[in-house]
């Protein structure tokens, strides 16, 4: 029978939650890390039992850990990512131009085919890989030193490269995120990047049809369609259907286009998830109610899914790598709050239920569907 | 011998069985080759006290000898003797965290 594994990094340390394919009764084992901020912890989709962790503080830095048994067990792997050649700068809150400092990684991204080869996003925003299971991490500098660079600038939240996507059928393809620059495609396996920013619209730019400075939240992607791409936006939530050539709003009926996270139903590949927050000045849901919006047409038509969610008094943010599905018959949904809730749907977004409700506040939800 | 006491974090990385641990220098005892020996016997603590690059110490990051304040000085000034003899501790300290 299969199992269910759920990957949450929080402020305090990571949590790996498990179950059995009807995804009613659930194991928690953690702290792993404790009192350690866990930005991201993945697993290979070639060997469901390698995982990866990034682990992080203010005082100490980056570490990388590595499971070999399904995080039963970690070991510290390689935590030096140093930028390859010169530094560069890039722009800064005040209009200077600031050199990249390397803070931290955000989001790791195992390849679809080797459990060695991990692609690593880093603030300040930089694309690394290993191929020696995160022993050691080589820059592709292409993404750095694009000649748009110097236009790049932080967020709030720092300059972080936060999402990867690769086509699983051709390693060659990627798409990356980076708040504030926008989305990059590159077709090489990283070495080159093409801005992919056409369409998007950006309020706080000067021009607000830039070719980067945009602040892309989240990306999403059906594997069976790696032209067609989903993208939460500071605001606005967006779809290409041609690989970036050109992004489409479809925000539609959406209660508040402003979120971090968006998934792909993984049988579906019109149908997506977003959940709505009131503004970036507010970052809790609209009318104090957690919803999930699915729309089953690919954007535009959104419906509210809150069975099981509450509906008054609710002020919770839901961060851009909470948010998963897995890849059971019918679709799991998960998501993690910065209230310590962790909820799951089995039946596709239908209805809702907590697998925890206080973890320290959670900053990144991966599922893994295992098949005995 | 030198008696090195970690933060909480570097303890729970470490996977130590208490908050010091013994290492042995060889040559003069400087701050820079206690983390040479430190790292040498716990590889998972490099880059988590000084930088990959260069060795500077982390901003957050103190080193105390009793009520002595070693942080600014050259990593390669000679300990205190009470720290070389193992009478005192060289002690590793995080910035306290508010909020």
């Amino acid at each position: 029978m299969a199992k269910v594994r759920v990957l949450v990094g929080t402020r305090k340390g990571a949590f790996v939650l498990t179950s059995d394919g009807a995804r009613r009764d659930w194991d928690v084992a953690g702290p792993h890390f404790g009192g350690w901020e866990v930005f991201h912890v993945t697993g290979s989709p070639a060997d469901p039992n390698r995982l990866y962790a990034s682990q992080w503080t203010g005082w100490h830095g980056q570490v990388v850990q590595r499971s070999d048994d399904g995080g039963a067990t970690w070991e510290a792997v390689g935590n030096e990512f140093a930028y390859d050649g010169a530094t560069g700068t890039h722009l800064w809150y005040d209009g200077s131009q600031h050199p990249w400092e390397f803070t931290k990684v955000w989001h790791l991204e195992p390849s679809h085919d080797d459990p060695d080869t991990v692609f690593a996003g880093v603030e300040d925003a930089a694309l690394f890989r290993s191929a020696d299971g995160g022993l050691t991490w080589q820059e592709l500098t292409g993404l750095r030193t694009h000649p748009s660079g110097p236009k790049w600038q932080p967020g709030a939240g720092g300059m972080c490269l936060h999402t990867i996507l690769i086509d699983p059928a051709d390693a060659g393809r990627m798409y990356v995120a980076i708040s504030a620059a926008g989305a990059f495609r590159s077709d090489d396996g990283g070495e080159t990047w093409l801005p992919v920013n056409a369409g998007l619209r950006s309020q706080f730019l000067p021009d607000e049809d830039a070719e980067v400075g945009h602040c892309v939240h989240n990306l999403a992607m059906h594997p069976s369609r790696p032209d067609t791409v989903f993208m939460q936006k500071h605001w606005d939530v967006c779809r290409t259907d041609d690989a970036g050539g050109r992004w489409t709003e479809v925000s539609g009926d959406l209660p508040s286009d402003f979120g971090f996270p968006i998934c792909v139903h993984s049988h579906e590949p019109e149908t997506i998830y977003v959940v709505p927050i009131l503004s970036d000045s507010r970052h809790y849901p609209p009318d104090g109610r957690l919803r999930v919006y699915r729309s089953r047409t690919g954007g535009g038509e959104w419906e509210a899914l809150t069975k099981g969610l509450p509906q008054t008094d609710c002020y919770v943010n839901i961060l851009r790598d909470a948010m998963a599905v897995d890849a059971l018959d019918a679709c799991g949904v998960y998501f993690g709050t910065t209230g310590g809730q962790v909820y799951a749907s089995s039946d596709a977004g239908d209805s809702w239920a907590p697998i925890v409700e206080h973890l320290p506040a959670v900053l990144s939800v991966e599922v893994q569907t295992i098949h005995a | 011998m030198i008696r090195v006491a970690l933060p909480p974090h570097l303890r729970s990385l470490a996977q130590t069985e208490g908050a010091v641990v013994e290492v042995d220098v060889q040559g003069t005892p400087t701050i820079a080759a206690v983390l040479d020996a430190l790292e040498r016997e716990h590889p998972m603590l490099r880059g988590t006290i000084r930088d990959h690059n260069g060795g500077k110490r982390r901003a957050f990051i103190r080193f105390y000898a009793g009520s002595e304040d070693l942080s600014n000085d050259p990593t390669d000034s000679p300990l205190p003797p009470d720290v070389t003899s193992g009478a005192q501790q060289l002690r590793i300290i995080g910035a306290i965290a508010g909020g």
